[in-house]
């Protein structure tokens, strides 16, 4: 168990190393892709720890991950700010504004439980939607905000290779944060609710307390996803906190596997994959997204992570079968 | 801001308010009776606008286009409910759907890299053969169970979502289009001084009718005491012998039906155009919520306050209209999670 665990652990921190390696050597296209993607599965991975850790399957992640971003590019654009060394203190402000606004959230959908916690987290990210969408002399509206380059502190982050390693930093990091958290005592505790909440309740646990802070840490972690997205694309629109922003994160932590962690990491990778490479190639690319779904949700009850365990699992039991089938004929004979 | 500036805002949220109606009507007894949230609704409404625009386009006729547009989306509903949204029955069903489907993925891929592949017979042929492939590779992995995981349902719904936009952009192309309705219903009629568009006028008065059509089927027919006692309790329905089965392909029909129709209605003013299907889609869902999930006078109190508030949200304070629409939504769903009249 342990040793599986550390062989787990190496795979990752070599597929890591192969990214960091790979992209930065093959084009300005390749790489734009894999910063897109890294800065959101920062939030399919902040999603990860709702769903597959906690049990929560919120249909607004895209909320705080809107917050982050329009943040930044609020602040670059009308006071300045941000642009420099100070990128740095918008960094840690992405991430409370993000845990804010889950603070606030969580006071109310925490209490509802199934499809309701459902409806409710889809309310509030409508919220933030109908703010981004209208409120025009803060947010530019429909249009949204344009960004007049990237951070410099001496190191130009204009530079796409900078701002790639920037970028895999902070998803590094967060990848070994929520691995830590999930690891620890707290994350026990939150799968413990996800397998049975009314007997953590017994034990003595407060679930209530234990699902608010996770919602927040979610929150906290999708504003820095929001935060690192917005000077990615140079451009921040209504569009980022879209409902079918959360429902794509959503599908991408279900794709990976949930309860995994790298799992949304991967789904990310995927989803990025067929939207920006699939449709400079083919126009009818959103069928095989609508395949992506469709295959995900009735043959990977696990993800593509649960892949390699179904298959032991069924070869398990195929050589039970044929067991107890030598068995029988031994006993006929 | 006079009182016919109230007088004018009221009409139009009211009759925004009815278009609404016939979205979230079906979408609050499809969540009562399945306890689906169901994010292809708002495709239901898009489709059946294009579906219109075609009809009108071959016939010529506004009157035709409206039943024939909603009877083929709530076909589209109906096959959606029977192969996928229920794990048993339809297995083999399903997986042709499904192999077929991805056939022609193949086979458009294969044209892509070898436009010799391109032609029309070579095309059927890539697809068969390989819808047969994977029509037997399907049949190796079991399918997952998706009644009890409200999740997954909730994704399926998003892809089908996804699969008819492209399809609609395939078929329909990505333009503004209108549907224009016949002379006699674009005229203004003057009611005490205010010039009120008859079209709006007719879109009160269809959805009236539609709704007390309902209503009676609901409240005074067997079937429509069998949807309610599914909505109840969907468990006990079945023990006394009601087939909660047929109930819901019915109201999943019923659902598509009357999204569709207000696609054809609402197209007139709306416009029909891509990305429509996400915009109605979250009104939809706040008529179902304030009004309380499988209720239809709850529908019909939930259009009217989403239509009121959205037209005068607009017009008093642009910029807070939506956040004025959906925050609400969250006080309800944090004091009462069935609506303002769902049952318990």
């Amino acid at each position: 168990m342990i040793k599986s665990q550390y062989l787990k652990v190496l795979l990752v921190v070599v597929a890591l190393a192969a990214i960091v390696l790979i992209v930065p050597r093959s084009g300005s296209f390749v790489m734009l892709l894999a910063t897109r993607a890294l800065a959101f599965a920062i939030l399919a991975m902040s999603l990860d720890i709702l769903l597959g850790f906690t049990g929560l399957a919120s249909l607004g992640q895209a909320a705080y991950f809107g917050v982050g971003a329009y943040l930044t590019a609020v602040l670059a654009t009308k006071f300045g700010f941000g642009m420099g060394w100070d990128f740095w203190l918008v960094v840690p402000l992405g991430i409370l504004i993000g845990c804010a606004l889950a603070a606030i959230f969580g006071l109310f959908a925490i209490r509802a439980t199934g499809v309701y916690f459902l409806m409710i987290t889809l309310a509030l990210g409508q919220c933030v939607w109908g703010l981004a969408y209208r409120w025009n002399s803060m947010t530019g509206g429909d249009n949204g905000i344009n960004m007049s380059g990237r951070p410099n502190f001496g190191i130009d982050l204009a530079n796409e290779v900078n701002w790639f390693y920037l970028v895999f930093a902070f998803f590094a990091v967060t990848l070994l944060l929520l691995y830590l958290l999930v690891k620890s005592p707290f994350g026990l505790t939150l799968q413990g609710i996800r397998e049975r909440e009314l007997r953590m309740q017994i034990l003595g646990y407060n679930v209530w307390l234990h699902k608010y802070i996770a919602f927040i840490i979610a929150g906290g972690f999708g504003g820095l996803a929001g935060v690192l997205w917005t000077h990615t694309n140079g451009h921040v629109s209504p569009e980022t906190v879209v409902i079918t922003t959360s429902v794509d994160a959503l599908l991408m932590v279900v794709l990976g596997g949930a309860g995994t962690l790298v799992g949304g990491a991967i789904g990310a990778a995927i989803v990025f994959g067929l939207r920006e490479y699939l449709s400079t190639l083919v126009p009818w690319w959103q069928y095989v997204l609508g395949a992506v779904y469709v295959l995900t949700i009735l043959y990977l009850p696990s993800g593509l992570m649960g892949i390699p365990e179904r298959l032991r699992q069924s070869r398990r039991a195929q050589r039970k079968e044929t067991g107890e089938g030598k068995k029988l004929t031994a006993a006929a004979s | 801001m006079n009182a016919q500036f109230w007088l004018i805002q009221a009409f139009n949220g009211i009759s925004y308010g009815a278009l609404l109606f016939l979205v979230g009507a079906g979408l609050s007894l499809i969540f009562g009776v399945m306890r689906i949230v169901n994010l292809a609704h708002g495709a239901y409404f898009l489709l059946g606008g294009y579906v219109a625009l075609s009809v009108i386009s071959v016939t010529g006729s506004w009157a035709l286009s409206l039943p024939v547009a909603a009877l083929a989306i709530a076909v589209v509903g109906i096959l959606m409910e029977r192969l996928f949204l229920r794990s048993t029955g339809m297995e083999l069903y399903r997986n042709a759907t499904i192999a077929l489907g991805l056939g022609v993925l193949v086979a458009l891929g294969v044209a892509k890299a070898s436009p010799a592949l391109g032609g029309a017979i070579a095309f059927t042929g890539v697809t068969l053969v390989s819808a047969v492939v994977i029509f037997f590779l399907l049949r190796q992995i079991s399918t997952v169970a998706i009644e009890t995981d409200v999740l997954r349902q909730v994704l399926l719904t998003v892809g089908f979502a996804y699969l008819f936009q492209q399809g609609a952009l395939d078929i329909w192309g990505g333009n503004n289009m209108d549907i224009n309705p016949p002379s006699a219903l674009t005229q203004s009629i003057v009611v005490g001084g205010l010039y009120l568009p008859l079209y709006r006028v007719f879109m009160i008065a269809m959805a009236t009718v539609i709704g007390i059509v309902l209503w009676l089927a609901m409240e005074k027919t067997r079937m429509g005491a069998m949807v309610r006692a599914t909505v109840d309790d969907a468990q006990m329905a079945r023990g006394v012998g009601i087939d909660t089965n047929k109930i819901s392909m019915f109201i999943f029909a019923l659902g598509a039906f009357l999204a569709a129709l207000g696609g054809v209605i609402g197209g007139a003013f709306l416009g029909i155009y891509p990305g429509l299907d996400f915009e109605m889609l979250p009104l939809a869902f706040a008529v179902v919520i304030i009004g309380g999930m499988g209720s239809l006078g709850g529908a019909a109190i939930g259009a009217l306050a989403v239509g009121l508030a959205d037209n005068f949200g607009k017009a008093l304070f642009p910029e807070i209209s939506y956040f004025s629409l959906y925050a609400p939504m969250v006080l309800i769903l944090a004091i009462k999670p069935t609506g303002l009249f769902g049952r318990e």
